[in-house]
Formats: structure tokens, C-alpha cells, sequence
């Protein structure tokens, strides 16, 4: 009795009693949730144009936040470091097409996301031994974003509002909405859903695949780099930024491999979920459970609903 | 021209299905005893330090096939994506320890079994949501396992007996009057015991694979519904293949920690172990016994050597080697995708058959 009132009654109990921890709970949830929403947009976007599941992302996420700061720390003007970093982007994304992709074609999708493993690796090493593997502080206020926090109140006590967490929100979500318009509504999306669809019609219509390719993985690139500057300004910029990153993932099961709206309210309820589970029964089990219980939410979502809340239905034919 | 089955009759069809079919395997099995047996424990690896030759090199790796292996048969032969390898390893590791502390008089091996059914039964467990699942949505199910587990290793402290330093360590065990873990124990006993493990192992997973639950997990890769259709139950296939494989990873998770390492903790269970072992197995070939084998030394040893010549004759440092040897693993993956996604096992088939020619092609 005791424990079932410990997992069932307590927490709620403890919600309703202190209202305003609750909602920094949410706040906090929504402002990670959106940063992943983000992330695993990165996946959908690569997903839906060239079928690779892209294990590198948060290894991507990694060396754009260890890029920007390391360009910094030479004494460059922090806005220059941020079009180098979208240069290396660029130049990482055509070289991803020429080496990796573009030897590829046609091989079946365990292979590609074998071949995202190793380029995680190639990654790592490199920018390990480029960049040194000290956790460096992100430099979001030289780059003019709004420090320090401000506390409202409410619910008889206050809810604390990060300048830069706000500031989070509000570029995620409008990169998310950018993206969202780009690829439903220009030119570049049609041949994008086209090459989705079937590689060998959309080359017989003069869509050129590796063009699609190289600008697919540089808007991962920059997504990871918003990614990373703002999970960097919310810990440390280090590699373990990456585990972090692979949260993406559930994020996708929940939402569908293939739908941005889906990533968006995925984002959503894995942010929101292991914030309030953290907070409310995390401690009961020990602490620290933030790192698995997002894949535990996609395990039940997975289920239930196998492709997703917005998957298309998965047909299999003999 | 000395590899050929010309002329080699078979007289009964027992002879046909035997493990190596040619004189020449036979041959070459019998070379690879001698070495492994007798010549390796006695003079080491050529070139190389005794204690380091059987240390980092021969004892690791063989360690390493089995968790390969394991691997294997869920990858190659079932098709089932895992990168919970690390975790599942760390199971059999932690099993390892608590029954050799809970019951001070067990026999090893009897331990080392055990471990391995606690490691199948976790692994059963986690293997579930492949019934419903499977690519890339079973790789989210098994990363929930690799993190949830690691979690467990540090935060469940039960499991390595309340220690203060959180770590697992072996204490000196003997068995029929043979100190076999721990300190104390002799790199000579523990390499044998390795390389026993090792055989046993092998020859049980190579006669599962050709035998009735192989083929089962062999026609689920190929085609699930189609396998279905025709009368496989892919409950009992996936399921096996789940438990099967973490049998085996979870004793090379603890012949690791107790025989290798000597101490661990939750970090050499950890998420990039899963990768390296799923390197082995992609570069290795999947599907392939022998692929395992050149896996796991391969992935192994290139890295170990590059480290040792970067070091002693080209004097780079520590830091650089390191960094440089994970490119290279990486890099590594992707020529072998690129070039032949079928892996060492394949070249190893193809230099066969040129070995028949040789050296007097047509």
C-alpha cells in the first residue's frame, strides 16, 4: 500500500500542493521537447529523401556546438565562427554525398544506417583530436542571446524563465516552421517528396539526387548547429551532447519516421514527459532517470501504435 | 592446386555433412589447435611482449568472438538490429559476480552458464517489442535497454554488493584446486579456460545455426511473412534468437570482466561497446561463423598494434593514437560497406576459390 500510494497518489498530491514547481516542470519539459523536436527533424527531413536512417545527427549536433566555440576561442568574431560552422556544415554534407551516398545507391537501409555509424565514428575521432575533448561553456552571449533569467510570479510562489531558454524556444520553433513551409511549399520540397517516393522516377523527371542529398544534409547540418547551441548553453558543450541527441530518436518512433508534425508533438511529450517523471518519481527510483525513460515512452507508444501517431500505415506485401 | 575438392569422395552422406568437408579444413583446423594450445601459451605472439601478447591481444579477442558471435546470430542469422550488446553483457558480467559472491562455492562454470540464462532471460524480456517491431523501430526498443541497464549497473547498488567504489571486482576463485579468477590467478589458466569457453561455444552455435531453430531464424531475416506462411512461428524464432544471443554475449560479458579485465564498472557496458561489437560483426560478415572469428580480431587488433607502433616507433602520444584508431574504425566501416557489404568472411570465400586455381589459372 505504501509504495502504490508512493507511485500512484504522492506525486499528484505534490502537483496540486506546489503548483508553481509544477509548471516549471512543464516549462522546462516544453523548452527540452522543443529542442528535440528540432533534432528529430534532422532525422525526418534526411529520412524522408534518401530512406537513411542518419545515426550521425547528434554526433553532428556535437560538432557544430565543439566547432562554433572552438572557432571563437581563436579570436574570431563569434557571428564569423557561426558561417564557418555553416560552412563546414556544407562542406561535410557534400563530402557525406561524395564518399558515402553516392556509393550507396540502391543498398538496402541497414546498410546506410550501418554506414551513419561509422561516419559517427570518423566524427568523433576527428573532432576529438581537432578540437580537444574538454567541456567547454557555449558562447550564446557573445552571439548577443539574452542572459539571466526572470522570475514570475505565480501560484503563490515563481516560475524562473531562462533569457536563453525562452530565446530556445523561439528560434526552434521558428526553424521547425521555416522547414516545415520549405519543404511542403518550394520547389526544392516537390523534388525532395519526389526522390522520397521512388529514386528512379524522380531522376527520369530531372531531379538531380545528389543536389537533394547535399542540401538535405546541410539543413540537418544547421539544425544541428541551432541544436547544439542551445543544448550547449543549457550544459556543457561535450560529448555528452551526444546521448542527449540520441533522444531524437523516440522522439521519431512517437511521431512517425516520416511526419514533421509528428516529430513536433513527439518532441513534445517526450520533453514534457521525463521532466515531470523526473521530477515526481525519479526520486523514489534513484535519480537520474531522464536518461532512459524517453525510450521507455516510445516502447509503449510502439506497442500501441506501431508506425506512430502520424506514420503512414505500414503495408507489407509477400 | 593445394585447395581443392577434387578427388576427395564421400561415401556416406554423414561424411557430407560434416563441420569440414575438406582435407584441407582439417588440415588447417589442426594447425590452428596446435597454435592456439601449444604454441601461442608457450612462446607468445611473435614480436610482441608475452604478458601483452596474451593480456591485450589473444584473451581479449577471443572474449571478443564470442560476444561476436552472439551478435551474429541475432544480426546475421535472425536479422534483428540490437545495439543493446553492451548492456546485455553487463547482465552476464553482474549475474557473474553475484552468484560468485552469494554462493562463494559454486563451480565456475556452473556460474558462468547460469550468467549466461540470467543474460538470455533479460535479453528474452527486451526481445518482446521485436515480436510487434522490427529495423530501425527495434533499434529504439534496444537502445531503451542499453540505457535503462547501464542506469541499473550504477544506480541498483545490490548489484555490486553495496562497494564504494561501485565497481565489480573478481575475487580469487579456484576451481579443482586451480585459482582460475581474481589476482592472483595465472594469465596461462584464464587463457585456457578462454579459449575451452571459446570451442565449446562454436561448435554449439555452429550445429544450432545448421539445425532446425537456425533455419527458422535464417527464413525470418529473409522474409518474416513469408516465413510465417510457411509455418514458422516467429515468436518462438525471434525469441530464441533474442535469448540464444544473449546467452552468448552475456558469458563473454563475464569472461570479460573476470578473466580479462579483472574489474569493471558500468562504463565498459556502455553504448559505444555496443557499437564496437556491431563493427565486428558488419566487418566480420554477417551471417557468417568464420566472419565472427576475423571480426572480432580484426576490429580488435588493428587498433591495438596501431596504438603500440604509433607509440614505440613513430612517438606520437596517447591522445593522438586514440583519436586516430577511432577514424580509422570508423573509416574501416564504411570502405568495408562500400566495398563488400558482405565483410572479411566474403573475401575470405573468395580467396577460396581462387586458391583452387592457384597458381595455374586457365
Amino acid at each position: 500500500m505504501e509504495i502504490l500510494h508512493m507511485i500512484f497518489i504522492a506525486p499528484f498530491l505534490d502537483m496540486v500542493a506546489l503548483p508553481d514547481l509544477f509548471f516549471q516542470g512543464l516549462w522546462d519539459g516544453f523548452v527540452g521537447g522543443t529542442l528535440y523536436a528540432l533534432l528529430a527533424l534532422g532525422f525526418v527531413l534526411i529520412f524522408k529523401a534518401s530512406g537513411v536512417f542518419n545515426f550521425s545527427q547528434p554526433i553532428l549536433m556535437v560538432l557544430a556546438a565543439l566547432a562554433l566555440v572552438s572557432f571563437y576561442e581563436m579570436g574570431i568574431n563569434p557571428w564569423i565562427s557561426v558561417a564557418l560552422v555553416l560552412l563546414l556544415m556544407y562542406a561535410l554534407a557534400y563530402g557525406v554525398e561524395r564518399v558515402i551516398l553516392r556509393n550507396l545507391v540502391n543498398q538496402d537501409g541497414n546498410i546506410l544506417f550501418m554506414s551513419t555509424i561509422g561516419l559517427t565514428f570518423v566524427i568523433i575521432g576527428a573532432a576529438q583530436w581537432i578540437f580537444g575533448g574538454v567541456p567547454r561553456s557555449m558562447i550564446h552571449a557573445e552571439l548577443g542571446f539574452p542572459v539571466g533569467s526572470s522570475e514570475w510570479p505565480m501560484f503563490g510562489g515563481a516560475v524562473y524563465f531562462e533569457h536563453i531558454d525562452i530565446s530556445a524556444v523561439v528560434l526552434a520553433s521558428s526553424l521547425i516552421a521555416i522547414l516545415a513551409v520549405f519543404f511542403s511549399k518550394t520547389k526544392i520540397g516537390r523534388g525532395l517528396r519526389a526522390v522520397a517516393d521512388d529514386h528512379q522516377a524522380a531522376l527520369s523527371v530531372g531531379i538531380s539526387l545528389n543536389q537533394i542529398w547535399v542540401i538535405v544534409w546541410f539543413v540537418a547540418g544547421i539544425v544541428a548547429l541551432v541544436g547544439g547551441l542551445f543544448w550547449g548553453a543549457r550544459s556543457d558543450v561535450s560529448f555528452a551532447l551526444q546521448i542527449i541527441g540520441l533522444k531524437a530518436l523516440p522522439v521519431l518512433i512517437i511521431g512517425g519516421f516520416t511526419s514533421v508534425p509528428g516529430a513536433i508533438i513527439g518532441g513534445l511529450i517526450i520533453g514534457l514527459g521525463e521532466k515531470i517523471f523526473e521530477i515526481y518519481w525519479g526520486p523514489m527510483m534513484g535519480g537520474s532517470v531522464e536518461g532512459w525513460f524517453a525510450y521507455v515512452i516510445a516502447l509503449v507508444f510502439l506497442l500501441f501504435k506501431p508506425q506512430g501517431l502520424f506514420g503512414e500505415k505500414i503495408i507489407e506485401r509477400v | 592446386m593445394f585447395y581443392k575438392e577434387t578427388g576427395q569422395f564421400k561415401s556416406r552422406y554423414k561424411d557430407e555433412l560434416a563441420a569440414f568437408p575438406l582435407f584441407e579444413d582439417k588440415i588447417g583446423i589442426g594447425i590452428l589447435c596446435v597454435l592456439t594450445f601449444l604454441v601461442i601459451p608457450m612462446f607468445g605472439l611473435p614480436g610482441l611482449n608475452y604478458e601483452f601478447a596474451m593480456g591485450a591481444i589473444m584473451i581479449p579477442c577471443m572474449v571478443f568472438i564470442i560476444m561476436t558471435l552472439g551478435l551474429n546470430i541475432l544480426l546475421g542469422f535472425a536479422g534483428q538490429i540490437s545495439l543493446g550488446t553492451g548492456a546485455f553483457s553487463g547482465v552476464g558480467a553482474y549475474a557473474f559476480y553475484k552468484f560468485i559472491t552469494i554462493f562463494p562455492d559454486i563451480n565456475i562454470i556452473i556460474a558462468l552458464v547460469l550468467s549466461g540464462l540470467v543474460s538470455a532471460v533479460v535479453g528474452v524480456i527486451f526481445g518482446l517489442p521485436s515480436l510487434k517491431i522490427k529495423g530501425f523501430y527495434l533499434i529504439v526498443a534496444t537502445l531503451a535497454a542499453q540505457f535503462f541497464l547501464t542506469w541499473a549497473f550504477i544506480r541498483v547498488a545490490w548489484l555490486y554488493n553495496y562497494n564504494a567504489s561501485g565497481a565489480i571486482e573478481g575475487p580469487n576463485k579456484e576451481m579443482f584446486g586451480i585459482i582460475m579468477i581474481g589476482p592472483q590467478s595465472a594469465g596461462m589458466t584464464r587463457y585456457y579456460f578462454v579459449l575451452v569457453t571459446l570451442i565449446v561455444l562454436t561448435w554449439l552455435a555452429s550445429n544450432v545455426i545448421r539445425g532446425r531453430i537456425g533455419r527458422s531464424w535464417m527464413m525470418i531475416r529473409d522474409m518474416d511473412i513469408a516465413a510465417e506462411l510457411i509455418g514458422i512461428r516467429p515468436l518462438v524464432a525471434k525469441l530464441s534468437a533474442f535469448a540464444f544471443s544473449s546467452f552468448y554475449i552475456g558469458i563473454a560479458g563475464a569472461l570479460m570482466v573476470f578473466f580479462w579485465l579483472g574489474a569493471a564498472e558500468a562504463e565498459s557496458f556502455d553504448i559505444n561497446h555496443s557499437f564496437l561489437y556491431l563493427f565486428m560483426v558488419i566487418i566480420g560478415g554477417l551471417g557468417s561463423i568464420t566472419g565472427s572469428y576475423m571480426g572480432a580480431i580484426f576490429v580488435w587488433v588493428v587498433p591495438v598494434l596501431i596504438k603500440e607502433i604509433g607509440k614505440s616507433v613513430f612517438g606520437f602520444d596517447a591522445f593522438v593514437m586514440e583519436n586516430f584508431s577511432t577514424i580509422l574504425l570508423g573509416a574501416m566501416i564504411i570502405i568495408i560497406l562500400i566495398l563488400e557489404p558482405h565483410g572479411l568472411a566474403r573475401l575470405w570465400q573468395i580467396t577460396k576459390q581462387k586458391l583452387r586455381l592457384w597458381p595455374f589459372p586457365y
